[in-house]
């Protein structure tokens, strides 16, 4: 990577979900994603600070080649001038296995203690002093949620230093570092990273258990001289996280947290706000108002006037739709997310339901990017690099693309549900849900490959905070707005010119056969299809103002939700898997749509 | 001698081998090697196994935990 003259590489390493991302945020004044489950930050970081460039890693437990995120990490962790080592104090143990290599790498470091507020909570004492002295390096307690210790830590910043390395290897090693590379390339290889061995023409070492467990017994020596233990009292967050993974209370509490947020997204957000900006707002004044504006200057027949305030007008439709109705749904949905994803339900959420996936050639890890999926398929995507194989990778992306409505749609999908009652709800979600299991199914028949099993650490419930809480939901619906907008007034573009030029008509006359005839939907509604193409939610939401039998629209939901994923998402897919593979997904979502539709239609006709 | 997913809810157990290599060595950054002693906290009917292992709690896939020899611990 390229650096601006003078600067040095500040890295953040640590264990997955120890707080890398809150002292980015704090540090550079930069928002990165935060989050209580492993695996947030899936990417590098960067933004300067002082003299320095500043990096956010993806959290690993150490460094080497066991998958994408250590990968990632690695190659910038061997590149770093200084190291700022977080390190989570409740874990301590699991915690300073990493920072014992990275002082075994060489690298200049300094340790900040983090959590210390949970650690004190829960009965331990850390005798800091001591820990810095066994260590070699300076260590700084933190709170990283309260802003405690930031000052003391940017202040020993540039008191980083190498720390004491395991002394045993240090023959070995510098045989190696001979050969002309870094102490960290020399270390790796003795540990058996064949990737860094490659690289530099030398075979890896068959020493990394050797290593590992000379690492892991100095450790917990450490441990045992500077921590003390009192026994931990069970409280309401670790009986609520044992009744979470538990399937006789955890199915109950899942259909509980679905049916609060069905109720919050699906009742109060799409009847009762939507109705006040959609209807009362943006209908009600805004449209009439900005019509007789237009339509003072354009006739409402001719070309301009059509494309700006027309059916599908730039400035009737397109604001509608974007901010009286898609808009409110977004933050209702992201607000819900949010809540779930900081109070560390997920993980636990990924244990319970890792037996249904490992039927579908996935692990409980892959709830996370499928959760978040519900929130924006794009972003989903690229988070599926936390799974471990490139098979769980396809098969975790094919089931985004495909079956997984994202939160805007979700939003227009519960708007027009909700209506025609329970029963169209569960059926609705009945259909989606066996074509989700099917799908997984018969791809992990079909691709080659073992899968990775589940190995995850549970974190500990937590309040979520209402800050982080709110800064995430407002920062993903602005990201939201400023990815949808561009491709909804290009939409609204394209329709208008289809629909003046008669091509629409064209259009829908010539896939009567399709509309009418197989999915036996009103001819109009391929107007919704085209608006898909573009994004799924706008295919929703051109559903929205049909008149439709509730058979019909149960039939273009399920069509809608499993049409193509929106440009945007298919790019990503594309760039993270391949075009092949983007390419298969996106046509094989094409004829999973209609043949899916048409079948429903059949069986409920 | 038994395998982790064979193991009782709220037993103690001491870890005697980790079959495979891969898991083991990412077991071992967890802070579980063979000598470990932990409790298993849940079983999931044919799912995941939770362990404690005194600081934290690990969901292990039932695969992971059949390769997994134990003893009770004394
Ligand atoms: N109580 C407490 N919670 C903290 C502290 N620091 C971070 N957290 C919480 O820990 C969780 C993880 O924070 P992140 O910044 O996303 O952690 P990360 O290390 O970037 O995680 P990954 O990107 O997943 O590796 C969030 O829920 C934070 O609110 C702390 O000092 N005290
Ligand atoms: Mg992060």
């Amino acid at each position: 990577m390229e650096l601006p003259k003078g600067k040095k590489r500040l890295v953040l390493v640590g264990n997955p979900n120890v707080g890398k991302s809150i002292f980015f945020n704090e540090l550079t004044g930069r928002y990165v994603d935060v989050s209580n489950f492993p695996g947030t930050t899936v990417e590098i970081h960067t933004a300067p600070y002082g003299d320095y460039i500043l990096m956010d890693t993806p959290g690993v437990y150490g460094v080497s080649s066991f998958n994408e995120e250590e990968r990632v990490a690695r190659d910038v962790i061997l590149h770093a001038d200084i190291v700022i080592n977080i390190v989570d104090a409740l874990h301590l143990e699991r915690d300073l296995f990493l920072t014992q290599q990275l002082i075994d790498m060489g690298i200049a470091t300094v340790v900040a203690l983090n959590m210390m507020d949970e650690a004190i909570r829960s009965g331990k004492t850390i005798d800091v002093a001591k820990l810095s002295k066994h260590l070699g390096v300076p260590v700084i307690p933190t709170v990283a949620v309260k802003k405690q210790g930031f000052q003391e830590l940017k202040a020993n910043i540039a008191k980083a230093s190498l720390g004491y390395a395991d002394p045993r290897i240090q023959s070995e090693l510098d045989k190696l570092i001979a050969t002309g590379m870094g102490r960290g390339d020399a270390l790796l290889i003795l540990e058996g990273d064949e990737e860094v061995a490659f690289c530099h023409g030398q075979q890896a070492f068959p020493l990394r258990e050797e290593i590992y467990l000379r690492r892991r017994q100095r450790v917990n020596e450490i441990i045992a001289d500077v921590v003390q233990a009192k026994q931990i009292i069970k409280k309401w967050n670790k009986l609520l996280g044992q009744w979470a993974v538990r399937p006789v209370t955890g199915v109950p509490i899942l259909f509980a947290i679905l049916m609060a947020m069905y109720w919050f997204i699906g009742v109060f957000v799409a009847q009762t706000v939507v109705g006040l900006t959609e209807e009362t707002i943006m209908l009600g004044i805004y449209s009439e108002f900005i019509t007789a504006l237009i339509f003072r200057f354009f006739s409402p027949e001719g070309f301009l006037g059509l494309l700006l305030a027309g059916e599908f007008g730039l400035l009737t439709m397109a604001p509608v739709y974007l901010f009286g109705l898609l808009l409110p749904l977004v933050v209702g949905f992201y607000l819900a997310l949010s809540l779930l994803e900081d109070s560390g339900y997920l993980p636990r959420l990924a244990t319970l339901v890792d037996r249904m996936l490992t039927g579908l050639g996935l692990n409980g890890r892959a709830i996370i990017p499928i959760i978040l999926g519900f929130g924006c398929v794009t972003m989903a995507t690229i988070t599926t690099r936390v799974l471990g194989s490139k098979r769980e990778r396809i098969i975790a992306t094919a089931l985004l693309g495909v079956t997984i409505p994202c939160s805007a749609q979700i939003g227009v999908i519960a708007g027009l549900i909700a209506p025609l009652g329970f029963s169209y709800l569960v059926i609705y979600v009945l259909i989606i849900f066996t074509i989700f299991i099917f799908l997984g199914t018969v791809l992990n028949k079909l691709l080659p490959g073992e899968s990775t099993h589940l190995l995850i650490d549970l974190p500990p419930l937590r309040l979520p905070q209402v800050k982080n809480v709110f800064t995430k939901t407002y920062l993903k619906s602005l990201a939201f707005i400023k990815e949808a907008a561009p491709l909804f007034f290009l939409a609204a573009v394209a329709i208008t010119v289809l629909a003046y030029t008669g091509a629409l008509t064209g259009l829908q006359n010539w896939l009567v056969p399709l509309t009418e005839g197989w999915l036996r939907l009103p001819r109009e509604t391929t107007t919704a299809f085209v608006m898909g193409i573009m994004r799924r939610d706008f295919g929703a939401a051109g559903l929205y103002h049909l008149t439709l039998t509730p058979q019909q629209t149960l039939v273009g939901l399920v069509t809608i939700t499993l049409f193509v994923p929106c440009i945007a998402c298919i790019m990503v897919m594309m760039k993270e898997r391949g075009w092949k593979d983007g390419v298969a997904i996106w046509g094989g979502s094409f004829v999973i749509a209609f043949l899916v539709g048409g079948i429903i239609a059949r069986l409920l006709g | 001698m038994t395998t982790l997913d064979k193991v009782r809810r709220g037993a103690k157990v001491e870890i005697c081998r980790i079959a495979d290599g891969h898991v083991r060595a990412q077991a071992i950054r967890f802070g579980l090697c063979e000598g470990s002693v932990v409790t298993c906290g849940e079983k999931l009917p044919a799912g995941p196994v939770v362990i404690y292992t005194g600081w934290q709690e690990l969901a292990l896939g039932r695969s992971i935990a059949r390769n997994i020899t134990v003893k009770e611990a004394s």
